[in-house]
């Protein structure tokens, strides 16, 4: 068989058909984006390389099964692809011909392959794209919408009908934006590469920003009956694992990460066993995942040093604070609103200026909280914002105000159609109109 | 390399009231930018500004009418045919381009065969 791979010293034949596939999946999970990235470079074009990497994993499972499982998956797969990237090229020149080729930077970008990335594949290193790809998906010329699908598609190897089952889309409407996207990154020539060192603080931020959206959508699906989307949460985590590897010397990258880690740690108490919300408040802390706390916490002295810390860094922050502290009465609420304060100065987000306001609330009481969120009403930019009206209605609700609590929670209603939140903003509702006076 | 068209999308009203001195900013500053495209290692390969919609005629099957195709307030009033080495390339040059009464747009050329 000419143009397949051989097996690095495999594990040895006899590997079971559910041993195989299992190994297959755990690679798909592990190295999908290595094995494409490095696939993009040689085919020139994105969906030729899709198709050969998808083609390389249906390989494996008949050649490990024959072979046993190799010692290292990851550079199989990928010569494997890269050999069909190059067959196809080489039988097609029509198509070669057809596809605007992804653009090489003259000369290389040395950054986007740090020392010991690389992975020795028989006598030839492979040099490690992942940033690119990412940075490729997360370009700021393609929409928000299709930065995180493309990200999902090509760095995380999900499926059209798996991203659109993600983001409550239907999968031909998901399926566009895909085509859409990779055809305005071969149209109009979207770089293959890793951002320049000026344009990379915004390039990084676009990306880190995708990585959280993704976690966020996961995290707190925007409507349906899962609290929790598990895989987009585990996927999310994975991504910011992966860019911390890959950059290691960004702050915003390691503060991304701790942010993720540490509101990650309160995933099993968001929720109690009839999947009904429970706030901060409410959680049970002996149930954090305290190794998930450390690993965070852990990131954080050195990304708040040297100079202003970004946005992200800066949420990490007051998420550790958070996690560190024994109850919500005897958290550090006076620090949270400072580092609030010089969150608003980096990012000046009105949803920033909500959660300082419950912040104030709990330092200086509910009414100095109320007060904020007066002005952020008054401003007019959150009026679609559903978690107003609920920080709101709380505030109301604990200075005895029923009515107007009330009336701030059937608002709230009125913007929220996640299941879980909608239950806990009627429980409440019912609390308040039941209340006496 | 590839070709980039950059329209300019500006406020016509906006050339129609300015001031002698304004307009006299306005050349300067597209004489600038030929030189400033040079600089990064871009080419414009053509560059025009075009008369007013006013002076427009639409044609649609054998409708002529008078006026543009469609009437909006920033309209195209010139363009510049760039190289450039990718669209990252082709947007640090729409970047420089002089748009003060509105924007850019800039499009990739399509290749044929």
């Amino acid at each position: 068989m000419t143009g397949s791979p051989r097996p690095d010293a495999g594990a040895g034949a006899g590997n079971g058909p559910g041993e195989v596939s299992a190994a297959v999946a755990d690679a798909h999970r592990r190295e999908w984006a290595f094995v494409l990235a490095a696939t993009a470079r040689v085919a020139g074009d994105l969906d030729l390389a899709e198709e050969c990497v998808q083609d390389a994993y249906a390989a494996a499972l008949t050649a490990w099964t024959r072979q046993g499982v190799p010692n290292n998956p990851g550079a199989w797969l990928t010569t494997a692809a890269r050999r069909r990237a190059i067959d196809a090229k080489r039988r097609d020149r029509v198509l070669r011909a057809k596809l605007p080729l992804l653009i090489e930077p003259d000369p290389p970008v040395a950054a986007s392959a740090p020392p010991g990335a690389g992975r020795a594949e028989e006598d030839e290193v492979i040099p490690d794209d992942r940033l690119r790809l990412i940075f490729t998906c997360c370009h700021p010329a393609l929409a928000r919408e299709a930065q995180v699908a493309l990200t999902l598609r090509l760095v995380c190897g999900l499926t059209t009908v798996e991203i659109a089952q993600a983001f409550l889309v239907a999968e031909p409407t998901m399926a566009a934006r895909v085509t859409r996207a990779k055809k305005k990154i071969s149209a109009a020539r979207i770089a293959y590469r890793v951002p320049a060192p000026a344009e990379l603080p915004d390039r990084l931020d676009a990306v880190l920003t995708v990585v959280h959206l993704l976690y966020t959508t996961g995290h707190t699906a925007p409507g349906g009956d899962n609290l929790v989307r598990a895989d987009l949460v585990d996927r999310a985590i994975g991504l910011a694992r992966m860019l911390r590897t890959l950059m290691p010397d960004e702050r915003e990258v390691a503060g991304l990460l701790a942010l993720i880690l540490l509101t990650d740690a309160r995933r099993a108490t968001r929720a109690d066993p009839q999947g009904r919300l429970l706030l901060l408040e409410e959680q049970d802390r002996s149930q954090w995942d305290r190794a998930l706390i450390a690993e965070g916490t852990a990131l954080l002295p050195w990304a708040l040093r040297g100079g202003r810390p970004g946005r992200f860094v800066l949420q990490a922050a007051i998420a550790a604070l958070h996690a560190e502290a024994p109850s919500y009465a005897l958290t550090d609420w006076p620090q949270i609103v400072a580092i609030y304060d010089v969150l608003l100065q980096v990012w000046s987000s009105p949803v920033v200026a909500l959660n300082r306001a419950v912040a104030v609330a709990m330092a200086q009481g509910p009414a100095a909280g109320l007060a904020q969120l007066g002005e952020l009403e008054a401003g007019g930019r959150l009026d679609a914002y559903r978690y107003l009206p609920a920080a709101k209605a709380d505030l109301l609700r604990r200075l005895g105000r029923w009515e107007a609590a009330a009336q701030a929670y059937r608002d709230a209603l009125a913007l929220t159609d996640n299941a879980a939140e909608r239950e806990f903003l009627t429980r409440r509702l019912t609390e308040v109109t039941g209340a006496p006076g | 390399m590839a070709e980039y068209m950059i329209l300019i999308c500006e406020d016509e009203s906006a050339y129609a009231t300015a001031t002698p001195d304004v307009l006299q900013q306005v050349m300067e500053a597209h004489n600038r930018f030929s030189e400033q495209v040079a600089e990064t290692g871009g080419k414009i390969i053509e560059g025009r500004a075009l008369q007013p919609t006013s002076t427009a005629t639409s044609i649609r099957g054998d409708v002529v009418t008078d006026g543009p195709f469609i009437e909006t307030k920033e309209a195209i009033g010139g363009y510049y045919l760039v190289e450039a080495r990718d669209l990252d390339h082709a947007l640090q040059i729409g970047k420089l381009c002089p748009a003060r009464f509105g924007g850019v747009e800039v499009r990739p050329i399509m290749v044929f065969g």
